[in-house]
């Protein structure tokens, strides 16, 4: 599929390129693909969170109906073992599982259902263990995992069991005094990416032993990097294409089923579809990792910070995933936006028999905004200062040091969010009696509004851009240049519903000056890594990356004529790894790039019922230079919907590490009845780093607005609400 | 079993199997993935079609139920070259990001507008309250319904 571009060049309000065809059903998703002759793979998955496998025994399996083949970890061909980061997830369990959910066998079938019943008939012995589903007490239980797979790579070397990562950040002297001091412990449950598109894909055997995988995911070449040396293959042997991505938000960075699929389909020698459903979801990628968080903030009498103390305890569950670097972000925006001059931050990842948990949109940022904002809104209590005002006293700007001693040297207008955020006119107060669908309870015509209490709620958060820490992160593009002046665009970028589709064709119209440009479908098998639509990194690095491309083409063009198709690598400044032992950056920078966001937010709660309505949400967001207004909007609005939905309803709930909700009856995402208008106000200060001056937009607001909703709660209910998701009963006082 | 059923307006031959879906019939049988599965359980309206001109979820219908009935799903309201003017709205107001939800919202808001041409912003979010989206917050779909009803 090429895709012909509508007009539109950088910083213009286009239309998607890929709308149409998703709004009348054209546009395949990884669910959708067909292939003659295809079978249906199923996965048989543990129903305990720890537990010893004794035995599998498949001979029921392999003579049911339908069914041509049945494999479990004999039949992987090459590593046994895969992660992200760390190889420390079996492909198929081995002699143990660790989480609820952990895949144990494949079978493939020529009807689901056919696949599903062959499951049942596999029977596996498993002998239970005692699951570790306490983060606390992880470090003084019984390791997890044979070996300590992240330990050697430049992490503080923490000899506890089950320690993922563990790392300190000490800044000035942390025991300095302040007039007035404030603490709190808080706490975040589990939150599901929940896109809505299911985990699921095609693979196909070329006939030489080498495999084409379609499926959605957000990093093409570490799904082949990850793939190939467990299907005993070099990389080239396995190609992977991007088909339709139903959302992502982080949980399409892990393997679900590529190399699954892929085994089966080499096996039978046939095409292998394998799709989720919505139970299987939920176990099929890692969530949002849930965090314990104990806080002092010390300032003196005039509300400047003087010094900030934080432990993080970050339960990563049963494999690595992307933990370390989680960590270590939730370290680096521990303190807010705010300009600390001594800080000491501890921030701690365990293994355990929980669901695992890897990258969710603001990876770390959220949590401890979460803590940080609830703090400095205790701080302005306690000083008598005005909220807002107590924020601007703090604000960083360029030039201040962060507690990691990185100086921020790039774009990063924290006062000017804030003020802009602060002088959005807050909507007037609906006059009761009102439709119920205008009450806390909404259709459930729960009240008439005499319990019901108005307030007001103010956050501000900050988050990196792009990889840290000294990974080499870079973006790949490839421009044919033909005779008649039309040109291909071939870029890997992951489009997961962001909308880098556009950028890529609005920079290389910019770049080209024509409007006769077509993007070429995105593949490992014709250009070069993008590296991951993560890290609100993509439209950045995308751009950069053709930005370099284009030029280099016409400049090719110009020395040779004719035809030219250059390929370029874009990278963005270097960053440094952090000093094992205080945090430090070892070099000028561990962080690329930062963008903050301001958030007000009007809720309105039935104190003697629990019930919530969020009113109203106004935000202010540094954006860098909008390339497409509209997208941007949309990402602000979209992920500001995600943060509400972790303030008041969603958590992956769980019973001795086994999950009690996976289902949409039972974990709840906002729906048209829970969202409010949301006017949001884009700051363009452009990033002198960047091309266009872009930044990215995806995570600020979820950041920023679990903290800010939950802070109008507390207004209104004048309670702690120190836990989130907020619960009816914590509401009542119960 | 073979059911036989008129799907956006042709005559159409299935053989399905007794527990299977009006929407796995229509995704895998009749070649129309349009109507998306997010849940199976009637929870995300992800899979809306109309069946004798009612709002279904085809997930909660079986495909033996459809058998005579008439069914028009997403690829029915228009197509690449002729959208639907709700299928424009959509685009045009920046309604669409990943677009899983899409396919069901523009039958929810077609369904919608057949009803109540100019719908209130109650009406609205009371009407699309069934179908998620991950992605938009809805703010967008909202402004596509209101483009859609002028
Ligand atoms: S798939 Fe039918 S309602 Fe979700
Ligand atoms: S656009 Fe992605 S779910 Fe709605």
């Amino acid at each position: 599929m090429s895709t012909t571009l509508p007009l539109g060049r950088v910083g213009e309000r286009v239309k998607r390129v890929d709308g149409i065809p998703k709004t009348n059903g054209e546009f395949a998703y990884s669910s959708d693909l067909f292939a003659a002759g295809m079978l249906w793979g199923h996965t048989l998955r543990s129903p305990h969170s720890h537990a010893r496998i004794v035995e599998i025994d498949l001979a029921d399996a392999l003579t049911s109906p339908g069914v041509h083949a049945v494999l479990t970890h004999e039949d992987v061909p090459g590593q046994k073992r895969y992660g992200l980061e760390f190889p420390d997830q079996p492909v198929l369990a081995l002699d143990r599982v660790r989480y609820f959910g952990e895949p144990v066998a494949l079978i493939a079938a020529e009807h689901p259902e056919q696949a599903r019943r062959a499951a049942e008939r596999i029977r596996v012995a498993y002998e239970p263990l005692e699951p570790l589903v306490d983060p606390e007490r992880a470090l003084e239980q019984e390791p997890l995992h044979d070996e300590r797979w992240t330990h050697g790579h430049g992490y503080r070397d923490d000899p506890r069991p089950n320690v993922v990562r563990h790392l300190v950040i000490r800044h000035g002297d942390p025991d300095a005094e302040g007039a007035v001091s404030v603490s709190g412990v808080y706490e975040l449950g589990i939150q599901d990416q929940a896109f809505l598109g299911p985990e699921s894909g095609l693979a196909v055997p070329d006939g030489e032993g080498g495999v084409d995988i379609y499926v959605a995911t957000q990093w093409l070449h570490v799904d082949r990097d990850q793939v190939a040396p467990c299907l005993g293959l070099p990389p080239e042997r396995v190609r992977i294409h991007l088909a339709g991505v139903g959302g992502a938000f982080g949980g399409r960075e892990d393997l679900s089923m590529q190399i699954h699929s892929a085994l089966l389909a080499l096996h039978t020698e046939r095409p292998v579809k394998m799709v989720y459903n919505r139970e299987e979801s939920f176990v099929g990628h890692v969530h949002r990792h849930p965090a314990r968080i104990w806080a002092e903030h010390r300032a003196d009498a005039d509300g400047r910070l003087v010094s900030v103390r934080m432990r993080i305890l970050l339960d990563g569950g049963a494999y690595a995933s992307s933990s370390t670097a989680v960590t270590s972000n939730a370290a680096s925006f521990a303190c807010g936006p705010y300009a600390v001059a001594n800080a000491l931050i501890e921030s701690t990842c365990v293994y355990s028999n929980n669901p695992p948990c890897g990258a969710m949109r603001g990876f770390g940022a959220v949590q401890t905004c979460f803590a940080s904002e609830a703090q400095m809104d205790k701080l302005a209590d306690a000083l008598g200062l005005d909220p807002v005002e107590l924020r601007l006293r703090n604000a960083l700007a360029p030039g201040d040091v962060l507690p990691t001693g990185q100086r921020i040297d790039g774009s990063l207008p924290v006062a000017e969010v804030i003020r802009r955020a602060a002088a959005l006119p807050v909507p007037e107060l609906e006059p009761l009696p009102r439709e119920a669908i205008r009450l806390p309870g909404g259709a459930g015509n729960t009240t008439r509004g005499e319990g019901v209490r108005r307030g007001v709620g103010f956050a501000v958060g900050f988050k990196n851009i792009a990889y840290s820490e000294g990974f080499d992160d870079y973006c790949a593009a490839r421009v044919r240049l033909r005779e008649d002046g039309s040109a291909e665009v071939h870029c890997a970028a992951a489009e997961v519903g962001q909308g880098v589709t556009n950028v890529i064709l609005q920079v290389a119209r910019t770049e080209l000056a024509t409007d006769d440009v077509v993007l070429a479908p995105h593949t490992t098998a014709s250009v070069d890594s993008s590296g991951s639509a993560s890290a609100s990194r993509m439209t950045w690095m995308a751009a950069g990356a053709v930005q370099l491309a284009c030029r280099a083409a016409l400049e090719e063009r110009e020395r040779t004529g004719g035809e030219v198709d250059v390929e370029r690598i874009y990278r963005h400044v270097r960053t440094s790894p952090l000093d094992p032992e205080t945090g430090q950056t070892t070099g000028e920078r561990s962080h690329v790039a930062f963008a903050c966001a301001a958030m007000r937010v009007v809720a309105e709660v039935d104190v003697e019922l629990g019930l919530t309505r969020v009113v109203w949400i106004g935000t202010a967001q540094d954006v860098g230079a909008a390339v497409n207004p509209q997208a941007v909007e949309g990402q602000i609005e979209g992920g500001t919907a995600q943060g509400l939905g972790l303030a008041l309803m969603e958590e992956i709930q769980t019973q001795g590490g086994l999950i009690t909700n996976a289902s949409f009856t039972d974990y709840l995402i906002p729906t048209a009845l829970d969202m409010p208008p949301v006017e949001s106000v884009l700051i363009e200060d452009p990033e002198p780093s960047a091309p266009y001056g872009v930044k990215g937009v995806g995570e600020p607001p979820t950041v920023v607005s679990t903290a800010a909703v939950v802070a109008a709660l507390r207004d209104a209910t004048g309670r702690e609400l120190t836990r989130v998701p907020v619960r009816p009963d914590d509401i009542v006082g119960l | 079993m073979k059911i036989e059923l008129t799907v956006n307006g042709e005559q159409r031959e299935a053989d399905v199997w007794e527990g299977e879906s009006l929407l796995f019939a229509l995704r895998e049988k009749l070649g129309l993935p349009g109507s998306k599965n997010a849940c199976e359980q009637g929870e995300c309206g992800s899979c809306s079609v109309l069946l004798d001109g009612t709002l279904v979820c085809a997930c909660l219908v079986l495909a033996a139920q459809a058998d005579g009935h008439d069914v028009v799903t997403v690829e029915g309201l228009g197509a690449t070259g002729e959208p639907h003017p709700v299928q424009e709205a959509f685009v045009e107001a920046g309604a669409v990001q990943c677009g899983f939800c899409t396919p069901g919202l523009v039958v929810a808001t077609v369904d919608l507008l057949a009803h109540s041409p100019q719908p209130s912003e109650d009406e609205i979010r009371e009407a699309l309250s069934g179908n998620l989206c991950r992605c938009t917050g809805y703010a967008k779909i909202f402004d596509a319904v209101r483009l859609a009803a002028q």
